[in-house]
């Protein structure tokens, strides 16, 4: 115990004024969820770096071929196979085209790709996921069929059959990666509603009377948020990486547009003798696929409701 | 009443198995520092029951586990104090010494049956696990060890529960197996961090009955962390409050419930209905919630709630005033130049 | 069970405001059939408090939920008014909603940590249109707040910025919203540290008197029943074994489980507790998709005679408002 060291004079022995004690106060400003999170999320020095990155790699993506008077698909045989050089940092392929530029193109189209099957995750997987959670019973039986049904048929049959039907394109991909995908986003969100059914947040709020759709937009998908987000970015990648599996098999991008996955496949043929050909694209893709799986672990901890205090 | 001053360490007993002195212990998070225990400062006598009182944030099961040194190593900061055992301070010690303590000398119960034991091992080996650590026993010999620990703690036909695995068994039971695998090595100390809190109360009253035939007969001598007053009257022989972080009165089971000489004693005393008074005594709460331990008041961390606070009390913490051998208290109104106050009509038990 | 009627208060305006009649709620799991409720029946009076208490499993707070709508009855029915509560559709269910209100346990979970104080506790303002408008709204739930003492400035914050006291009292404030006549209140203060819980229970003290509310206070803690109810109901098993006036179920108990309850509860004082004599139960809580034939408390109680498992025991009124499982092991 330290003694004190100061003296103790009679006034000091009166009651403490009533503005002293405010019993019911609340110390610092409102904390958010999201800035709560964000605060979580900026300890994470491998997440922010992977955030960092794919900022770098997006703009990197729009504003390098500015820089460059090349245009992706200009052809010039005179000047096929041409290592990298000051002219042509990555070199020019077969047909004389600058890689550098095609790159970024090829950058650019896998993103498209991918965020269009992401937004497939978003519309169709989390209602699916969140209605079939809700009701249960019979209704979620069925709907757990389907699911089922289109996760027993390859996702490389679907893809083939979207091919068939609709012309080869940038959109067809993307329908065709989306509608393989969408299962496991709603898988999670149905989870995510059962758990949260249960809860007595959301007994209150049936007991006051809510509706099925009240509780819905206001108390089970708010709640489920985070971890939609979080699925998302785990989409991303994985649908650059079919893309990229789909033009391998000739299945993905036609000439003579690029995308990384194609790029990728084109270099592989040239791998003997021109490997530039392969490093710079697998590069760029590796590295987009790194940072989007860094990003979303570290969103995982920082949105996941149960790392809270 | 007659204050005596003095230094509160100085215990005249030889019988001290446990010396804690002016812990403090905190935890860095990602919000800041969290200084979870501020002044600790109690001892533990050989075959006594020692209970530590508090609310929520006290500080309370933090000590428990400090002096197991079960908290996070990254985390925690000891900022002082000393904890001694056997002429040793356990905050100095190595892990691999720590492991020789933990379990052997020092055990520990904790408060959820459900998940202090493994779901897949069968409930033999567990105990067993123990017994071949710690005292190096053959296999058979174990064997036989865990059956007499089952018997010990009342399980029935413990051949055949041996055999079993813990969803097999029900609270209370799992409640005495955990109890049984404490004392499996013959500790000195036993910890027991709320032990019956998520138990019904009529298996609380078994396991309590449990703690004290125990103590009877083998002699081991108890920490229990509580929140539960009925639960101290019942087993403790001395008692420490806890609030804050702080430890703000220690006594004997009587002087604490019957002569209590700290406003937040009273308060806890005050706020409890008991089953046997009359219900129009109204009961007093507590007014406002315990401080934040991120950012600990000033002075007494009682003031905000305390009906008597005054100036100094927002200011300086209290020294500990002593009131017998056993009882001290740190408030500011056993100062001389504090004003008399009188506790509450309610405080002095039903006599 | 036979019915039972009329209640020790004298119902006062000639009907109770909540009438139980034989009440059972089942729960398929697999293959086995959970009796959660199995027969209680009960009435409450208007400005009353009645306590349940029981230990886990003894189907308490399923009870509860039953009352509220959360899960229909699997037999019997519990009248509100004179109105059966599970068969009242539309707008009639809708107004059921308001009046009677339920308060939750766990300070944690029941309130949405996504949404805003003030909007927790308005969304019975917002689904039941009770409020003409934006300003009348934010008038009500400021006066909510105060009512349990909190203030205006905490409906922009987040639930878990407040502490487990302060959380019940939203809880509170939200089920007042509506301006319910009956609470069922499942176990409001069993997560909440000793000396808050006292807040919260002058609390509802307070709001009785006020607005003559009349609860249904569920928990396992006696001490806690006794002082705030009038009359207190002891379950075990999904059956109720004993219901009397507080202050005579604990002065005279008289079925052996309410005796081994009572006198299981430590009390904070030392003299009392060296001087009891202890009834301490052996054995388990059975389960309750098999709970035993005849009278349930059989297996752990130390009365108990062959006769017990073959009978069910009647539930009698052995003295005015005092009722009772009459065991065969009374006599």
């Amino acid at each position: 115990m330290e003694t004190s060291q100061r003296q103790l004079t009679p006034e000091l022995f009166e009651p403490v004024g009533e503005d002293f004690k405010d019993y019911e106060r609340i110390a610092g400003p409102s904390i958010g969820f999201w800035r709560d999170s964000w605060q979580r999320f900026k300890k994470n020095k491998a997440s922010l770096i992977g955030l960092v990155v794919i900022i770098a790699l997006i703009v990197t993506a729009y504003v390098a071929p500015l820089l460059v008077p090349y245009s992706p698909y200009a052809q010039d045989m005179t000047r096929g196979y041409l290592g990298t050089s000051a002219e042509h940092l990555m070199g020019t392929d077969k047909f004389g085209r600058d890689m550098f530029v095609r790159v970024w193109e090829g950058m650019r189209v896998s993103l498209y790709i991918a965020l269009l099957a992401a937004f497939f995750d978003l519309v169709i997987g989390v209602p699916f996921g969140a209605v079939s959670g809700l009701l249960g019973g019979k209704v979620d039986g069925v709907m757990q069929r389907i699911i089922e049904v289109l996760n027993g048929i390859p996702n490389l049959v679907i893809a083939i059959l979207v091919m068939l039907v609709l012309n080869p394109g940038i959109v067809t991909i993307s329908v065709a990666i989306g509608i393989a995908g969408w299962t496991s986003m709603a898988r999670i969100i149905r989870g995510r509603v059962m758990q949260l059914r249960d809860q007595e947040f959301t007994l209150a709020a049936r007991s006051l009377g809510a509706g099925r759709r009240r509780i819905l937009t206001k108390h089970l998908l708010p709640n489920s948020l985070g971890l939609i987000i979080i699925t998302l970015m785990l989409t991303i990648p994985s649908a650059i990486f079919y893309e990229a599996v789909l033009s391998f098999i000739g299945l993905g991008i036609q000439v003579p547009k690029a995308s990384l996955g194609s790029l990728i496949n084109d270099g592989y043929q040239e791998l003997r003798f021109h490997s530039y050909l392969l490093w710079f694209p697998a590069a760029v893709f590796s590295l987009l696929m790194l940072s989007f799986n860094l990003l979303a672990d570290g969103l995982r901890d920082a949105l996941d409701p149960r790392m809270r205090k | 009443m007659a204050a005596l001053n003095g230094n509160a360490n100085v215990e005249p007993n030889d019988d001290v198995l446990l010396e804690v002195k002016d812990l403090r212990i905190s935890f860095s998070t990602y919000a800041g520092e969290v200084q979870a225990i501020r002044d600790a400062s109690f001892n533990l006598r050989r075959g006594e029951t020692l209970a530590i009182v508090g609310e929520s944030g006290s500080g309370k099961s933090v000590t428990a586990r400090s002096i197991m040194r079960l908290n996070p190593e990254a985390n925690t900061i000891v900022r002082g104090g000393e904890i001694l055992f056997d002429g040793r301070d356990i905050l100095q010690l190595s892990e691999k010494q720590m492991q020789s303590v933990r379990g052997r000398r020092i055990a520990m119960v904790f408060q959820d049956p459900m998940t202090s034991l493994d779901p897949t091992m069968r409930i033999g080996p567990q105990i067993m696990e123990s017994l071949k650590k710690h005292l190096g026993m053959s296999g058979n010999r174990a064997k036989e060890r865990a059956i007499e620990l089952l018997k010990l703690v009342g399980i029935p036909s413990p051949e055949d529960r041996m055999r079993q695995y813990p969803h097999q068994f029900s609270g209370g039971m799992r409640q005495r197996v955990v109890i049984a695998i404490a004392l499996s090595c013959d500790p000195e100390i036993l910890i027991a961090d709320e032990p019956t809190t998520a138990l019904d109360v009529t298996i609380q009253a078994q396991i309590l009955e449990l703690f004290r035939e125990l103590q009877e007969r083998i002699g081991t001598s108890i920490i229990l962390i509580t929140h539960d007053l009925g639960v101290v009257a019942s087993t403790a022989h001395r008692v420490a409050v806890m609030y804050g972080g702080k430890i703000i009165e220690t006594g004997t089971l009587r002087d604490i419930f019957y002569n209590p000489q700290m406003p937040y004693t009273w308060g806890l005393l005050a706020s409890i209905p008991l089953p046997t008074a009359d219900r129009s005594l109204e009961l007093i709460p507590i007014p406002g919630s315990p401080p934040s331990a991120l950012d600990p008041p000033k002075g007494c961390p009682f003031t905000a709630r305390c009906p008597y606070a005054m100036r100094i009390c927002a200011e300086e913490m209290p020294e500990f005033t002593r009131f017998s051998d056993e009882h001290r208290a740190a408030c500011w109104l056993h100062h001389q130049m504090a004003p008399n106050v009188e506790p509450p009509a309610r405080i002095g038990g039903t006599r | 069970m036979t019915e039972q009627n009329g209640s020790a208060n004298g119902a006062q305006n000639g009907q109770p405001l909540l009438e139980i009649k034989d009440l059972k709620k089942h729960f398929q799991i697999g293959r086995a059939n959970l009796k959660a409720v199995d027969g209680i029946s009960l009435t409450i009076d208007k400005g009353e408090t009645f306590g349940l208490v029981g230990e886990s499993g003894c189907g308490k707070s399923t009870a509860g939920r039953v009352l509220v709508r959360l899960y229909k009855p699997s037999a019997g029915e519990v009248l509100f008014g004179g109105e059966n509560v599970h068969s009242a559709q539309g707008d009639r269910g809708r107004i059921l909603n308001r009046k009677m209100q339920m308060i939750f346990q766990d300070p944690q979970a029941s309130l949405n940590p996504r949404m805003v104080v003030g909007d927790i506790i308005a969304e019975g303002i917002d689904i039941h249109g009770l409020a003409s408008g934006k300003q009348e709204r934010l008038d009500r739930v400021n006066e909510l707040l105060e009512t349990v003492g909190l203030s205006p400035e905490h409906a922009s914050r987040y639930p878990h910025e407040f502490s487990g006291g302060q959380r019940q009292r939203i809880g509170v404030a939200r089920a007042l919203a509506v301006d319910p006549d009956f609470i069922v209140a499942d176990e409001p203060v069993s997560a909440l540290d000793v000396s808050i819980q006292a807040q919260v229970i002058n609390l509802m003290k307070k709001l009785q008197r006020d607005r003559d509310l009349t609860y249904l206070f569920i928990s396992h803690d006696l001490s806690v029943v006794k002082y705030i109810s009038d009359r207190v109901g002891v379950m075990y098993l999904g059956t109720m074994v004993e219901m009397a006036p507080s202050d005579e179920l604990y002065s005279n108990p008289l079925h052996p489980y309410t005796q081994a309850l009572l006198s299981a509860v430590p009390i904070p004082d030392p003299d009392v507790e060296l001087e009891r004599e202890r009834m301490v139960l052996q054995g388990d809580v059975p389960s309750p998709v098999n709970p035993p034939s005849g009278c349930r408390f059989r297996t752990r109680c130390p009365r108990a005679v062959e006769e017990s498992a073959k009978v069910d025991p009647p539930w009698r009124e052995v003295s005015p408002g005092h009722w009772v499982q009459a065991c065969p092991c009374f006599a």
